[in-house]
């Protein structure tokens, strides 16, 4: 694959393709890949641009020859010779394209193929299908499957308008999804309200999510980076802000990241089979005193009842278990205290239809409370 | 008897006889206005919409807005401005190109384009009654449901329901007319392609017209009498929806382009002095077209996560649409080349929607290919796509047809100096829109969204887009002003064929006389009118004596069954309404009662219609020549 990136460099259409990708944002231009499945969308596009240039090459001569050569000239008022058709011309123009088209058509079934592989579920068992559909990320496929036992599988829910990451060791993130580089990621994804679909261009295609239906998809990111989603299906008034991030980092710290975002799981399982009894353990474990404030503010005030914090609470709204880690408020909004307490007295001016109610008269006392106790919601801060 | 029914007619309002008429030229004349008056509004939408998009973060529109304005703009396109716009030249074309004096059945014909109507404004009233539907004009369920969407979706529904009626039933009487009423000579094989297009394009409607019937009467069920056919937790489908949708859907976009290929095969020939190269090629491309178009509608939903067996079928079926549609292309080049071409309007128009839509092609294509369509499906590469499509090739068609039909029409050509104005602003404003949302979709830009973030390096193409959409704008309203500068300025047309064109319509006299033809012409070829010109005496011979013409009476019915279907629709609508002012039964009642009434009359009076005598068709056949 990269040999042939290498050969297309010094043709003008690729070179075209690589002034373009600096059109775009870095990290979400499809433009620019960053992963396998990317690399290879884009460098059969090219392909198919090719062959359509071609076409358009053909088209636009006869075309323009025609215009010019043929026009009528000033008081010619003879007839032209009226010619009923040609059968050799016409075997010509159904034949060609039918090779023109061969020629996109395998990689189109080779790749259908390919991206629709499923994810292995332990050692060798998927390896084949990968490799009899496409040869060289087959082989990939193949050593990857040696090398790990099962792949990893997120399961991915859509919601108005954010998205929810559940991990196959229990925990659960929200719009921002976490994995590592190197290795294909495998996706689970279906909807819980309406119909979305999910897009990280630089990483790989779409598929939609939908309610009732489980969809499956992979992603492999090939370097550490923080990479933009999108959901790419109208799904109401803030459809155009359900944005999401994939962070993918180096497999060694990502498998930091993932003990220690399900290390506050298991505390959280044993809590909740303690029952109330644990949870003043749990807050003699917080050291800073605001935070055990804050995190009472959190429960007086019902956030918990939607949203998650350290492993506690449903999943109704997006777990804020790392909310310090994230680089954007509900996605849109830039990071700061001002901001924070603007969202949470009154979300809907920033996301129209969206689905966490206002809290326009929550006391500052409780606000402040809750804003710092958001803040110190980090599980980078503690890899570090 | 027969006098006093027609002199009777002439005692009538303008209005009136407007309101009552079944004469298929004046119905064109109805269509084309309805059609005319729906896309300056749906265009006026686009604008609101540009706007919107023009910078990062802009808040001229809130994304409910915007949801509501892109649903219409789709909606009211496709359904009520491009279809009327087809509606309108077939209506008036295509009797006259296969030498008839009306369609088959001139009532329904008046019928059709009244159900049209008023189911193109229950859609149209939705804004007055709490907000226009807003899930797309793809209606995806379940965005679309009950739960999820206002009283919008319920006119999108109802509204398309009852006009999809009026096209339906318009549909049927093309493909009777087009089969039984052609003038003697006038085989299937020596019809001009845009009667076969017209053809091909009533028989897709048949077929496709019928699943979107029973889609949307399964989703009024879903939405207002509790179904639950689309409801997932209940055991509905989500996906079923968009199955039925698109084996519309995509044959949708074929009734609208292959009479614009039949238009833009008119116009070709027209103005390159030549007779169409591979006349039987085109035709059999045509239905080639026409079955495919019934074959591919997974591609809409590749990202829908059917499987790979499927999306690879689909997507080998829809590149084959390609082979066709390219022998098409390469046709119109050849009738070109070698030709004498005349560069008016219409054939600025013609000439340039090839170029156009082969750039429209390839990005189909392309979009065929699953894996890749992975990444543009849903973007704004798509959206470039179809509006290559859409307008580089059916408004590019319309704007030929209009531009080329207008004398035989109206009496008067258009402003050529305007014209060429019109087509120069619409052309380059509409690469400089959508070319670049080919680029916007690859660098990560969806479709549907009502704005985008800043530093996503979307800002300037944007800009530009809008700037495009302007100079389209713009383009219109040289055509707008053009229109009525020529009604007062432009000289009438005296002689039958202005363009010295080739087929059967411009062997009529100048303005067209009620019957159409005298006398039925006889036809001895392909491009009968061309053929008399060289070879005959420059007039059609005549396949029957001179004598008095039977016509069929007008009939305010029509507009009566099409305003009881609105009042019932509006009451369907009042099931669904909080604090409805009256009982909603009563409503649909009086709706039931006035369509059915108005039939029942229509089937119980006999109505044998008039007979112009042949004295009078001697003096107006005197007057005009």
């Amino acid at each position: 694959m990269k040999g042939r990136i290498g050969l297309w460099r010094f043709l003008p259409l690729s070179a075209m393709f690589f002034l373009l990708a600096g059109c775009g944002e870095d990290k979400l231009t499809a433009l620019d890949p960053y992963g396998p499945q990317a690399e290879w969308i884009l460098d059969n596009m090219i392909l198919s641009l090719y062959v359509m240039a071609l076409v358009i090459i053909v088209v636009f001569t006869l075309f323009f020859i025609a215009v010019i050569k043929f026009r009528k000239k000033e008081g010619d008022e003879e007839i032209p010779k009226q010619v009923e058709g040609s059968k050799t011309l016409e075997l010509t123009w159904t034949i060609i394209p039918v090779f023109l088209l061969a020629i996109l058509a395998v990689p189109t079934i080779a790749g259908t193929y390919n991206m629709a592989e499923e994810a292995p579920e332990a050692a060798g068992s998927s390896g084949e299908e990968g490799e009899s559909a496409e040869g060289e990320d087959g082989e990939e496929n193949g050593e990857e499957v040696e090398e790990e036992d099962a792949a990893i599988v997120i399961d991915v829910t859509g919601h108005q308008f954010w998205w929810q990451f559940d991990y196959p060791e229990g925990f659960s993130a929200g719009n921002e999804v976490y994995i590592p580089t190197g290795e294909k990621v495998w996706f689970n994804l279906t909807a819980s309200d309406v119909i979305h679909s999910f897009w990280v261009p630089a990483l790989g295609g779409k598929i939609d999510t939908i309610p009732g239906v489980e969809n499956s998809m992979w992603l492999e990111a090939n370097e550490p980076g923080v990479y933009k989603g999108k959901c790419a299906e109208l799904c109401g008034p803030s459809h155009a802000l359900m944005d999401f991030k994939v962070v993918a980092m180096e497999p060694d710290e990502y498998e930091v990241w993932a003990k220690e975002m399900s290390g506050e799981q298991e505390s959280s399982a044993e809590e909740s089979e303690g029952g109330g009894a644990t949870e003043e353990s749990q807050e003699e474990d917080t050291q800073d005193s605001t935070m055990s404030d804050g995190r009472q503010a959190f429960e007086d005030q019902g956030c918990i009842g939607c949203h998650a914090v350290e492993g506690q609470g449903t999943g109704q709204g997006p777990s804020l278990s790392n909310f310090a880690d994230r680089e954007k408020i509900a996605n849109v909004i830039d990071v700061s205290d001002e901001n924070l307490e603007a969202w949470i007295r009154d979300p809907e001016s920033f996301k129209q239809g969206n689905n966490m109610p206002a809290f326009p008269d929550m006391n500052d006392e409780d606000m402040d409370a809750i804003i710092d106790y958001l803040n110190s919601l980090s599980v980078e801060d503690e890899l570090e | 008897m027969a006098t006093a029914t027609a002199s009777m007619n002439n005692n009538k309002s303008v209005l009136w006889d407007w309101l009552t008429t079944v004469d298929h030229k004046k119905l064109a004349v109805l269509y084309l206005i309805a059609g005319t008056l729906f896309f300056v509004k749906a265009g006026v939408m686009a604008l609101f919409m540009r706007i919107q998009l023009m910078s990062a973060e802009n808040d001229f529109l809130t994304g409910q807005t915007f949801n509501e304005f892109i649903t219409m703009h789709g909606t009211i396109m496709l359904f009520l401005a491009a279809t009327p716009l087809i509606f309108a030249f077939m209506n008036f074309v295509i009797p006259l190109q296969i030498g008839a004096r009306d369609v088959a059945f001139p009532f329904v014909n008046a019928l059709g384009f009244w159900i049209f109507f008023f189911g193109g404004l229950l859609v149209s009233v939705s804004w007055f009654f709490g907000g226009a539907p807003d899930a797309g004009w793809t209606a995806y369920v379940p965005l679309s449901s009950g739960e999820y969407a206002d009283l919008g979706l319920d006119f999108y529904v109802l509204g398309l329901q009852i006009s999809g009626i009026g096209t339906l039933v318009s549909a049927i009487n093309f493909i009777v007319t087009i089969i039984n009423m052609r003038a003697p000579g006038m085989t299937m094989m020596r019809m001009p392609l845009f009667c076969w297009t017209g053809l091909v394009t009533s028989i897709l409607i048949v077929f496709a017209f019928t699943p979107l019937a029973a889609g949307l009467a399964l989703l009024m069920l879903d939405r207002i009498f509790g179904g639950q056919f689309f409801v997932p937790d209940s055991g509905g489908n989500a996906v079923l929806w968009q199955h039925i949708f698109w084996i519309f859907g995509h044959p949708e976009v074929y009734i609208l382009v292959l009479p614009a290929f039949g238009i833009i095969s008119e116009v070709i020939p027209a103005f390159s002095k030549k007779r169409l190269f591979g006349y039987t090629a085109m035709v059999f491309a045509t239905l080639i077209i026409a079955f495919l178009s019934f074959m591919v509608w997974v591609h809409h939903m590749f990202t829908v996560g059917i499987g790979p067996i499927t999306n690879s079928v689909f997507a080998i079926a829809t590149m084959a649409i390609g082979i066709p549609t390219g022998i098409k292309i390469f046709n119109w080049l050849f009738t070109m080349w070698g030709g004498k071409l005349t560069f008016n309007t219409a054939m600025l128009c013609a000439s340039s929607f090839v170029p156009t839509f082969v750039l429209g092609g390839v990005t189909g294509v392309m979009l065929a290919m699953v894996p890749i369509d992975y990444l543009y499906h849903d973007t704004y590469f798509v959206v470039a796509h179809f509006h290559y499509i859409v307008v580089g090739g059916i408004v590019l068609g319309l704007l030929a047809g209009t531009y080329y039909w207008y004398p035989k029409m109206f009496g008067h050509k258009l402003n050529e100096k305007l014209g060429i104005l019109m087509f120069w602003l619409f052309y380059i404003g509409f690469h400089l829109t959508f070319f670049i949302q080919h680029i916007l979709g690859l660098i990560g830009m969806p479709r549907r969204v009502f704005t985008y973030l800043d530093g996503q390096g979307m800002e300037t193409m944007n800009l530009v887009s809008t700037i495009g959409a302007f100079l389209m704008g713009a383009g219109v309203v040289v055509l707008v002003i053009n229109i009525v500068y020529s009604a007062f300025t432009s000289e009438r047309v005296a002689v039958r064929d202005p363009w010295d064109a080739r087929t059967l319509e411009w062997s009529t006299t100048t303005p067209v006389p009620e019957y159409n033809f005298a006398q039925t012409p006889q036809v001895r070829s392909l491009d009968p009118w061309f053929y008399e010109k060289i070879h005959g005496d420059g007039l059609m011979k005549s396949a029957e004596p001179m004598d008095e013409i039977h016509m069929p009476n007008g009939s305010i019915l029509p507009f009566m069954i099409g305003l009881g279907l609105f009042i019932w629709g509006f009451g369907m609508i009042m099931l669904n309404m909080e604090n409805p002012i009256m009982p909603p039964a009563i409503v649909i009642g009086v709706g039931f009662v006035v369509t059915f009434g108005s039939m029942l009359v229509r089937s119980i009076k006999e109505d044998h219609g008039y007979h112009i005598p042949l004295d009078k068709v001697k003096k107006i056949e005197k007057e005009v020549s």
